[in-house]
């Protein structure tokens, strides 16, 4: 029996369900289906413009679905009050792909904010929790630092820290690994590695690096032009014989007109029909 | 018809921007005052943190350009006044010209300039790097976070500095008084006290609260409505001060007109 019927019957965590999502007229995903277990990593992989980020942008809340529905924890998100959308994002974290602290505060006090607004904590204990968080992460000592004086690698990794301030039981992150040189970068692959171990945490994770995405994958979905082309573990991908997957694992560049079709889509903008 | 048609559309644009700065105004008023908002609590350090960089930040400058304007408002009306022998009334005309409209409007230029064009690159600087969105995704709403803070302070320093403002103002017609026009500071004193009444301070008091909720409205509207890319953030900051400018100068005109035909009757 493979993991991914395995992954099946356990339970799922966030299910989505043929979301449709655009900007203005655009249509960027057009039916998106698929449910991510709890305790498992999932990776979102597509190049760019496929729509992954969206997808976990949606997710997230930060963008509302035309038409489709997102369970979180066994809730419909659209249909959360105010405040229990506030309680169910507390069980959330997100790490953004800048980092996005906070940059008129110190490291420490990025780490610190959400405990001193969601919580009643003293604030020695709420310092206790930044030193252990920062340490988590490989920053112990760095909380009176500006995120101005981190480097890439230092500031995704507070962030981090920041995502998990209130122990989390979802961590998505954008793109962990974009703009870092491949130390840094695999640095954050252990550390992601390192959380799913520690924490059993459901982490989801954007990217479209392939080795840190089959590095720390239990399963994998790849969106290509807004659509699902492929979901599974990540030896199911690796063996897949799909045309659109071999292109994207082997890095085939796109041909430059591939079919008169296509070439006349492109032109005309419509999206193509039924096409996975 | 393409004239009707730009007519039109320039309009409608202008009716939602109102929309849009009097829905961002009525967030914040309802995070800040409403009992219900209690989950989303204003921090009162985050107020006065604010309060300190929109109000007492600004005394320095905004005390040479008022005491300033003062001087000139002496020299502007001595010039006239002197050719009807009535150089004494330069105390009076300083001191209404003063709190009823320089003090409050000298005091909205130089917020929009310093706080204004703040608000608009702080939050648009927060909306280019994610951190609006990081801060949605902590369950921290930012019209609460950042705006409401703001708010409050626009609402507290804006009738202070102005109230300032009148005071440098009318030192600054002093100054003048009491070197060109045989004034003693007593006496020139004792003539501004004889001309104003309270209206004249309160109806400069109130302009000056009505200008601070435009100068928070349109500041942070900018700045929530920058796109990406650094430049937006440029674009944003110049977009706040020029439509506050306007906005505040339309405020000004229909409360000025409102206050002139209440008092009128």
């Amino acid at each position: 029996m493979d993991q991914s019927t395995a992954a099946a019957k356990l339970e799922s965590i966030i299910s989505v369900r043929n979301l449709h999502v655009g900007y203005g007229a655009t249509e960027v995903l057009h039916g998106i289906s698929f449910d991510i277990c709890a305790g498992e990593t999932m990776v979102i992989l597509g190049g760019s413009g496929s729509g992954k980020s969206t997808l976990l942008r949606t997710m997230v809340g930060l963008e509302k679905p035309c038409t489709g529905e997102i369970w979180i924890k066994g809730r419909n998100i659209e249909r959360l009050s105010d405040q229990e959308w506030d309680d169910l994002r507390k069980k959330m974290g997100m790490s953004f792909q800048g980092g996005a602290l906070f940059g008129s505060m110190t490291v420490g006090e990025n780490v610190a904010l959400p405990l001193y607004e969601h919580t009643e904590l003293e604030p020695s204990t709420v310092e206790i929790v930044v030193r252990m968080k920062l340490e988590q992460v490989g920053l112990a000592g760095f909380e009176d630092y500006m995120p101005s004086q981190l480097s890439g690698g230092m500031k995704k990794r507070a962030a981090v820290a920041r995502a998990m301030a209130m122990d989390p039981e979802i961590l998505f992150f954008d793109e962990p690994s974009a703009g870092l040189d491949p130390i840094i970068a695999a640095g954050i692959d252990n550390l992601i590695l390192k959380l799913k171990e520690a924490f059993r945490m459901t982490i989801v994770v954007v990217t479209h690096e392939l080795a840190s995405a089959f590095l720390i994958a239990d399963r994998m979905v790849l969106i290509d032009k807004g659509n699902i082309v492929a979901l599974g573990t990540k030896e199911e991908l690796r063996s897949s014989t799909q045309a659109r997957v071999r292109q994207f694992l082997d890095r085939v560049p796109e041909p430059e007109v591939s079919e008169e079709l296509d070439y006349l889509q492109m032109l005309t903008g419509d999206r193509p029909k039924g096409r996975k | 018809m393409g004239l009707t048609d730009t007519i039109g559309r320039g309009t409608l644009k202008g009716l939602a921007y109102l929309g849009g700065l009097a829905q961002l105004g009525g967030r914040a008023a309802y995070a800040t005052f409403a009992p219900a908002a209690k989950a989303r609590r204003v921090r009162p350090a985050r107020a006065i943190h604010q309060a300190m960089a929109v109000g007492v930040e600004a005394i320095p400058i905004l005390s040479l350009i008022t005491f300033f304007i003062g001087v000139i408002m002496a020299l502007q009306g001595a010039y006239e006044l002197r050719q009807f022998g009535a150089i004494q009334f330069v105390a009076s005309a300083v001191a209404i010209s003063i709190t009823r409209e320089l003090g409050p409007f000298v005091t909205a230029i130089v917020v929009i300039g310093r706080s204004g064009s703040a608000f608009a690159a702080e939050i648009g600087t927060m909306k280019v790097t994610e951190e609006i969105d990081a801060l949605e995704t902590m369950a921290l709403p930012p019209v609460p976070f950042l705006v409401a803070p703001k708010f409050l302070a626009m609402l507290i320093m804006m009738p202070c500095l102005s109230i300032w403002a009148d005071f440098m103002g009318i030192l600054g017609g002093l100054l003048f008084g009491v070197t060109s026009a045989d004034f003693t500071v007593a006496s020139y004193l004792a003539a501004t006290r004889d001309a104003l009444v309270m209206r004249d301070i309160v109806t400069g008091l109130v302009k000056a609260l009505m200008f601070g909720i435009v100068i928070t409205a349109v500041g942070c509207y900018e700045g929530f409505s920058t796109g990406a890319g650094a430049e937006e953030v440029g674009r944003s900051t110049t977009a706040a001060v020029v439509k506050s400018i306007f906005l505040v100068t339309c405020v000004d005109l229909v409360f000025t007109a409102l206050f002139y035909f209440t008092t009128a009757k």
